[in-house]
C-alpha cells in the first residue's frame, strides 16, 4: 500500500471540516467514541449541528474560542492507500501553518464555495502550494447543492481559477464539483451531476500518480550519523547512515564525498534487514565505502559526474514565522540544511512578496510574521544544495533564532548568488 | 524495480531518520520503554537505525509499581536482548521520598504521579532528548504535537508556542535544563503498528493476545482484578476472555473482550474496530475533554 500526504487549508465556512469529516467517516477512520464525544460537546455548546471541526480542534483554547490554532494531522486509509492529512486553519497563522503542511505534501486540496467562486483565500492557497512545489493540486468546488448542481457555475469557476493558475507553476491540476454535506462526488460519483465525467475526490486521491514525483536522477546522500559498532565482530565497520535525498545509489557506484572531494566506490548499502542492491529516496540506509576516507555528519555523498552546487552565497525565498522579531538585512541566524548546520547572514532583502497580488515590494526593509520575501544570504560553511524546484530535500532550509532557539523561517533555495 | 515503498516502509524510514537525527545532535538521549506495543516498536526501529551497532543511548522505564507481571518480565528480556542499559525511574521511590503523595479512595491510581518521577529522572540523568512512543492518531491533543516537542526547564509543553516543523528539518536547539521530547511514531496509526508487528514478527507481552482473566466492570470498561485495585460496592469479579489494546498501569488500563489470540486475528480486529484504543481502554483519559492536554502541559509522556 502506498502513502499519500495531503495538505488542506481553509476556514470552517467553506466546508473543509465537513469534507474531512466525511472522508474520515466514510473510510471508517472516525471511531464511535470520538463521534459521541463530538456530538456531546456540540450539544453542550448548543451547536445546531454536530460540529465535525471538534474532531480536529483538540486543544482547550481551540474549543473555547472555536478556532484552530495549529496544524492538525489526521489519518485514514482505504484498501489502496494510507493518507496523512495536514489540516491547517484558514485564519490565524495561516501562512506559517500552510507552508508547514505543504512542505511535505504530495497533494494540496483547495476548497472554494460554489456560491462565491474563487476568492482571495483560494488564490493564496494555490500560490503557497505552487511555491512549496506540491506536485498535485485539486480544486474542490464545494456546496454544489446550493447552486442546484449547475454545470455552468462549475465551469465558470474552473475557467476563472485556470486563468489565475497559469501565472503559477502547477504541474497537475484537477477540478471536482462536490457537496461535502451530502457526499456528492466525495466517495461516490454523484447522481445529481450526471454532466460531470471525472472521478470522485476519494477515487482521485487513490489514483493520482505520485511515483514519478520523486527525483530519481540526482543521487544525493547527506551523511547523518556514522555507525561504528566497536565490537569484535564488526571491528572495522564504518557505516555512513542517512536518508537518501535523491537519485538511486547502487553498490559499485563511483562517488565523491563533499566537501573533501575524495572519491571512492560504494562497497555496500546496508540495512538491518540485510544489504540492498539499490537505495532511493526516502530510504534510510547505511553506506559503506571501498576506501578508508574521512567522512562525517554533514558531508554529502553523490555521484562524481552529478554534483550539487557547493557554496556559501545563496538566493532564497523565505517565509517568516516569528511574532517577536522581524527579518532584517544584516541579521544572523543558525541555519539547518540537510544534515548540515552553520550560521547565515542575511546580506540583502530584495523584495517582499504580496501573496494576494504577487506584487514585489522592493522598498520593504523587513519581513514580519507570515510574510514572504526574497533574500541573499551568506553562510559560515559551504552548503551542498540544489534548486528547490529540482529537489525539495536538498533545496530547503530553516533559520533558527540564536537567542531564543525558535524556528523563525523556512527557506526555499532558488540557486547560488551570481 | 519500481522505486516504490509501501506505507510501512515509508513510516519505518521516517522513524529511523528521526532517531538517527537525535543520536547525532543530542548529548544524552534516552528512550522511554514500558513494554507497551508502541515502545516495543520504537525500540525495534532504534535497533534498526544503528545496526550493526548497539543502541547508543539507554532506555528508561517509569515504573508505577502497579504492573502486569508479564510486562515486567517482557521488559527485562527485551532490554537484555537489545544490549542497552535500563534505567528504572520508580514512582514508589518518589512516594517514599515524599516527592509525591499517594492518591486515596477506590479510584486511586498513580497515573498523574508518574509525571514528577519522569521529570525528576530526566533532570537527575541530565537527559536532553527523550524518545516517547506517542502517536498523533491516539488522542486529539497529541494530533497537534510536533515530532520534536520542546519542553522548558519545568518540563512543560506549551501547545500555543510550538516550533513549526517543515520538510524533515528538525530543530533540537535548547538551553541547559530544557529538553526535547521526540516522537518518532507520530505518523503511525494503531493499525500501522499492528501490521508492522506482524510483518516484522516483533515479540510482544502476552497480555496483548486473548487470554482468560478475572475481571470486573467499571464505567463500561473491564479491569483486571489484582492487588492494586479495590472493588467498589456492586462491582463483581468474573472470568472473561480478554486482551489488552494498550498497556499502562494495571490500575487504570482496561481490557477488551476478544478471542484474538494470534497477530493476524488482532490485525483483523483492529481493522474492524469502531472504538479508539484509548477510548476503549484508558480510564486516565476519561477525566475530562482535555485530560490528556492538561497532563501533557505538566510534562506527562
Amino acid at each position: 500500500m502506498e502513502m499519500l500526504r495531503l495538505a488542506t487549508a481553509g476556514s470552517v465556512d467553506d466546508g473543509k471540516s465537513t469534507l474531512i469529516g466525511r472522508l474520515l467517516y466514510d473510510s471508517k477512520a472516525i471511531f464511535e467514541d470520538q463521534l459521541e464525544s463530538v456530538e456531546r460537546t456540540s450539544r453542550d455548546r448548543g451547536d445546531a449541528y454536530t460540529n465535525l471541526a471538534l474532531l480536529t480542534d483538540g486543544l482547550r483554547a481551540e474549543r473555547e474560542q472555536g478556532i484552530t490554532i495549529d496544524v492538525a494531522y489526521r489519518y485514514f486509509a482505504t484498501p489502496k492507500r494510507k493518507f496523512i492529512i495536514a489540516d491547517t486553519p484558514g485564519h490565524t497563522q495561516y501562512t506559517r501553518n500552510m507552508v508547514t503542511g505543504a512542505s511535505t505534501a504530495d497533494l494540496a486540496l483547495v476548497l472554494v464555495d460554489a456560491r462565491h467562486g474563487v476568492v482571495e483565500q483560494s488564490r493564496r492557497h494555490a500560490f503557497l502550494a505552487s511555491l512549496l512545489r506540491v506536485p498535485h493540486l485539486v480544486l474542490c468546488v464545494n456546496k454544489m447543492d446550493l447552486v442546484d448542481y449547475d454545470q455552468d457555475t462549475f465551469e465558470a469557476i474552473k475557467d476563472d481559477f485556470r486563468s489565475f493558475a497559469t501565472k503559477l507553476d502547477i504541474t497537475d491540476l484537477a477540478f471536482i464539483p462536490i457537496s461535502a454535506l451530502n457526499g456528492d462526488n466525495v466517495v461516490n460519483r454523484s447522481a445529481s451531476m450526471p454532466w460531470y465525467e471525472g472521478s470522485s475526490l476519494l477515487h482521485h486521491l487513490e489514483e493520482v500518480f505520485i511515483a514519478s514525483d520523486r527525483n530519481l536522477i540526482d543521487a544525493r546522500f547527506p551523511v547523518q550519523y556514522v555507525i561504528r559498532p566497536m565490537s569484535d565482530e564488526h571491528h572495522d565497520y564504518r557505516g555512513y547512515a542517512g536518508t537518501v535525498a535523491g537519485g538511486v545509489l547502487k553498490p559499485g557506484d563511483e562517488v565523491v564525498v563533499l566537501p573533501s572531494g575524495f572519491t571512492s566506490r560504494i562497497a555496500a548499502i546496508d540495512t538491518a534487514d540485510g544489504p540492498v542492491s539499490e537505495a532511493f529516496a526516502p530510504m534510510a540506509v547505511a553506506v559503506t565505502l571501498a576506501d578508508d576516507i574521512d567522512v562525517s555528519r554533514g558531508d554529502m555523498i553523490c555521484r562524481t559526474h552529478n554534483q550539487p552546487h557547493v557554496g556559501q552565497d545563496i538566493e532564497a525565498m523565505v517565509c517568516w514565522f516569528s511574532e517577536q522579531a522581524q527579518l532584517r538585512r544584516g541579521a544572523k541566524y543558525h541555519i539547518k540544511h540537510t544534515t548540515r548546520t552553520g550560521r547565515a547572514l542575511v546580506k540583502d532583502l530584495q523584495y517582499r512578496l504580496d501573496i494576494n497580488t504577487l506584487h514585489r515590494d522592493e522598498s520593504a526593509d523587513a519581513l514580519g510574521l507570515n510574510e514572504i520575501g526574497r533574500i541573499s544570504m551568506r553562510t559560515t560553511v559551504p552548503l551542498f544544495f540544489d534548486e528547490y524546484r529540482r529537489n525539495r530535500d536538498t533545496g530547503s532550509f530553516i533559520l533558527i533564532d540564536e537567542a531564543t532557539n525558535s524556528t523563525v523561517a523556512g527557506g526555499i533555495i532558488l540557486g547560488p548568488t551570481q | 524495480m519500481d522505486y516504490e515503498l509501501s506505507h510501512l516502509r515509508m513510516l519505518e524510514a521516517e522513524s529511523i531518520h528521526i532517531i538517527r537525527e537525535v543520536a547525532a545532535e543530542f548529548e544524552r538521549p534516552c528512550l522511554l520503554f514500558s513494554g507497551g506495543k508502541d515502545s516495543v516498536v520504537m525500540m525495534h526501529l532504534a535497533a534498526k537505525a544503528f545496526f550493526p551497532a548497539r543502541l547508543p543511548f539507554p532506555v528508561m522505564h517509569v515504573d508505577t509499581g502497579h504492573n502486569f507481571p508479564e510486562v515486567i518480565t517482557f521488559r527485562d528480556e527485551a532490554v537484555e536482548r537489545s544490549g542497552a542499559r535500563l534505567v528504572v525511574a520508580s514512582v514508589e521511590e518518589s512516594i517514599r521520598t515524599g516527592r509525591v503523595a499517594e492518591e486515596t479512595g477506590p479510584r486511586a491510581n498513580r497515573n498523574r504521579l508518574q509525571t514528577t518521577t519522569l521529570l525528576d529522572a530526566i533532570e537527575e540523568n541530565r537527559f536532553d532528548a527523550v524518545f516517547g512512543g506517542a502517536r498523533r492518531d491516539e488522542e486529539k491533543a497529541r494530533a497537534k504535537e510536533r515530532v520534536y516537542s520542546f519542553r522548558d526547564d519545568f518540563g512543560q509543553w506549551d501547545p500555543k508556542n510550538q516550533r513549526p516543523e517543515l520538510w524533515s528539518l528538525y530543530n533540537g536547539r535548547h538551553h541547559q535544563g530544557e529538553h526535547i521530547r521526540v516522537f518518532p511514531l507520530s505518523n503511525w496509526t494503531e493499525l500501522d503498528i499492528w501490521q508492522y508487528i506482524g510483518e516484522e514478527e516483533i515479540l510482544l507481552p502476552t497480555i496483548y493476545f486473548a487470554h482468560r482473566r478475572e475481571v470486573f466492570r467499571r464505567d463500561g470498561m473491564l479491569y483486571a482484578v489484582g492487588p492494586y485495585i479495590t472493588l467498589a460496592d456492586g462491582e463483581e469479579a468474573f472470568a472473561a476472555t480478554v486482551r489488552y489494546r494498550t498497556v499502562g498501569d494495571a490500575s487504570y488500563t482496561g481490557a477488551v473482550e476478544s478471542d484474538a489470540d494470534t497477530i493476524d486475528k488482532v490485525i483483523a480486529e483492529v481493522a474492524a474496530t469502531r472504538l479508539t484504543e484509548r477510548g476503549a481502554t484508558r480510564g486516565d483519559d476519561r477525566v475530562s475533554e482535555a485530560a490528556m492536554e492538561d497532563r501533557k502541559r505538566e510534562g506527562y509522556f
